[in-house]
């Protein structure tokens, strides 16, 4: 029986399986800041020589720049959009029952689980049904519509488990309803919702597929890598831009999650963007 | 305002104040909701909508033929091009979600039962790599894979092969690689999650009654914990059936998958109706394998009871 206990998932084969699989997810992800400071343009070891140059051309490429410019203003557009519908839908859902919660909630979250080029061309057949010419106005609309699951995701952590009789002795102090929610409700949900922002700009930043499909001529960020992936030669350049978003992806992800967590502790719940 | 009223004593029996307050309650939910909801409907459900009849629909150069015809459906499911490409993709979805799960549960259980106070930051951890360009962690995959990749330069400075390995990447194999570690975080999560609901004094339960931990994880750990693994195996199963990226980058010939006959019909053939029969075909499809997945693993949780 001792000698079978040994095999059995024990504390420590766990934690030797754990710490090789994270070690698997970060694989890939380790080779682009290593890449993007190598001498060659081929991607192999042995490495060649330390440089930053490719980072130096970066700032030089018009059409990089312009695909940085897009992708902050449709970010932006997206998240702060996605972020409002968000708002309404996880208030209702943690505030209030109604008829049809389930079924409206499931359509609502339903791009989390759809392949994203069925969303994308489904998207694309009305916008062309409708004469709407694509332009970055209609990649927002798409990068909202996948954006909304996950900000509710994080917005209903939030406010769940919030404390009604807060706004109930606010509004028995004679506080009107829009009051109550300014005064009371907004401040301990800003976490979440600014959280929200950042998860959904992030999510619109690495987002290709929709935009590759409903954008007209201009680029975003990951377009403008797809396009620059065909040339082997372009492919140090493209590894150090990616470092760049890595690291950015990585400072607003840690503050979401940072505020995310303030949040649940000010509304005293556990749970979160992973419930 | 209303709720003010129906909250004031006095006002009716208590019966229709109930009603009268649950009533204004689903009017609010629904009045705050609706803007997303209707958002949902527009952009979603109505184009979904649209998909679907253009796959009963023809195309003849740029004008859309509206009479009802199942001809893009036998296309779909009968041509051998398309047929290959749907079969594949869908080996392809389910060995990667099987994978990806199997994988992922250890993990799971590992920072569940084990993680102690440092449950948030292990989640922290296995969810950066994710949130890296999708586009730049395929092509990683490539740099790995390649011929003159990285595995290939490692393996040739070891001396365990003479030259390079043009098995490893360009097929089925270096989608599914690719796939699986794409999609991972998708699936620790939502087994994260049901692992922590499991109530620990019912596994406590089972090894007090003599159970050993092999079978106290058999007969309550997993059995409570399918409702993730199930979760988990949808959300990897659905969407990378029809992932477009990864076999366009690195599936090579023999790695190409049905988003990828899609995205033809949309843009060079200019076929919508086929392309959105392909689309809803696949989407079905792969409905029913999820479906069927879904009956046989709570089958066989009953089974190892």
């Amino acid at each position: 029986m001792s000698g079978l206990r040994r095999f059995l998932p024990g504390r420590s084969w766990l934690g030797a399986y754990a710490a090789i699989y994270v070690g698997f997810l970060y694989l890939p992800v380790v080779f682009l800041p290593i890449f993007s400071i190598n001498t060659a343009a081929t991607p192999k070891f042995p490495l060649s020589g330390y440089t930053l140059k490719w980072y130096e051309e970066l700032p030089h490429t018009p059409a990089l720049l312009d695909a940085a410019w897009n992708s902050l203003v449709v970010g932006i557009s997206a998240s702060v959009l996605a972020t409002t519908l968000g708002i309404l839908a996880a208030r209702a859902i943690t505030r209030y029952r109604f008829p049809g919660r389930r079924t409206i909630n499931g359509l609502i979250m339903a791009p989390l689980v759809l392949p994203e080029i069925i969303v994308a061309i489904s998207m694309l057949l009305v916008m062309l049904q409708l004469g709407l010419s694509l332009s970055l106005f209609t990649v927002v609309l798409g990068h909202v519509l996948i954006c909304i699951p996950y900000s509710m995701t994080v917005l209903i952590s939030g406010f769940e488990g919030f404390d009604r009789s807060l706004e109930e002795a606010s509004a028995d102090l004679g506080e009107s309803a829009f009051g109550t929610f300014r005064r009371v409700t907004l401040p301990m949900v800003m976490p979440a919702i600014i959280s929200s922002l950042l998860v959904s700009f992030t999510i619109s930043l690495d987002e290709f597929i929709i935009a590759f499909f409903l954008t007209g001529t201009e680029a975003t960020l990951p377009i403008y890598i797809w396009g620059q992936l065909r040339f082997a030669a372009k492919l140090p350049g493209v590894l150090a831009l990616g470092t760049l978003l890595l690291v950015l992806s990585f400072v607003m992800l840690s503050i979401a999650e940072v505020l995310r967590r303030r949040a649940a502790r000010r509304t005293s719940n556990e749970g979160g963007l992973y419930a | 305002m209303t709720a003010a009223v129906a909250d004031s004593p006095g006002v009716g029996s208590r019966r229709t104040r109930r009603d009268v307050l649950l009533q204004s309650e689903a009017v609010q939910g629904l009045g705050l909701i609706s803007p997303t909801f209707l958002y949902a409907v527009v952009f979603l459900l109505a184009p979904i909508i649209v998909v679907i009849a253009h796959s009963f629909w023809t195309q003849h150069y740029l004008t859309i033929d509206r009479t009802f015809t199942l001809e893009n459906y036998r296309i779909a499911l009968t041509e051998p091009i398309y047929r290959d490409l749907l079969w594949r993709s869908l080996y392809i979805s389910l060995t990667v979600s099987f994978l990806t799960v199997v994988f992922a549960y250890p993990i799971a259980y590992f920072i569940s039962f084990h993680g102690g106070r440092h449950k948030g930051l292990w989640l922290f951890l296995i969810t950066i790599p994710f949130w890296t360009s999708y586009l730049l962690r395929v092509m990683a995959w490539k740099v790995i894979l390649g011929y003159n990749g990285v595995l290939n330069s490692g393996l040739m400075g070891l001396g365990i092969i003479d030259e390079p390995s043009t098995a490893l990447l360009y097929n089925s194999s270096a989608v599914i690689i690719t796939l699986t570690h794409a999609w991972a975080a998708f699936a620790i999560l939502p087994i994260f999650v049901s692992l922590e609901k499991v109530d620990r004094t019912l596994v406590e339960a089972a090894t007090d009654l003599g159970d050993g931990p092999l079978r106290s994880f058999l007969r309550v750990t997993l059995p409570l914990s399918i409702p993730g693994v199930i979760a988990a195996l949808l959300i990897v199963m659905i969407p990378t059936v029809g992932d477009y990226v990864t076999p366009k980058l690195v599936g090579g010939k023999d790695g190409v998958m049905i988003a990828n006959a899609i995205q033809v019909q949309f843009g060079k053939a200019a076929n919508w109706p086929l392309g959105a029969a392909l689309s809803v075909t696949t989407m079905v499809i792969v409905t029913l394998m999820a479906l069927a997945s879904v009956f046989i693993i709570r089958s066989a949780a009953r089974m190892a009871r």
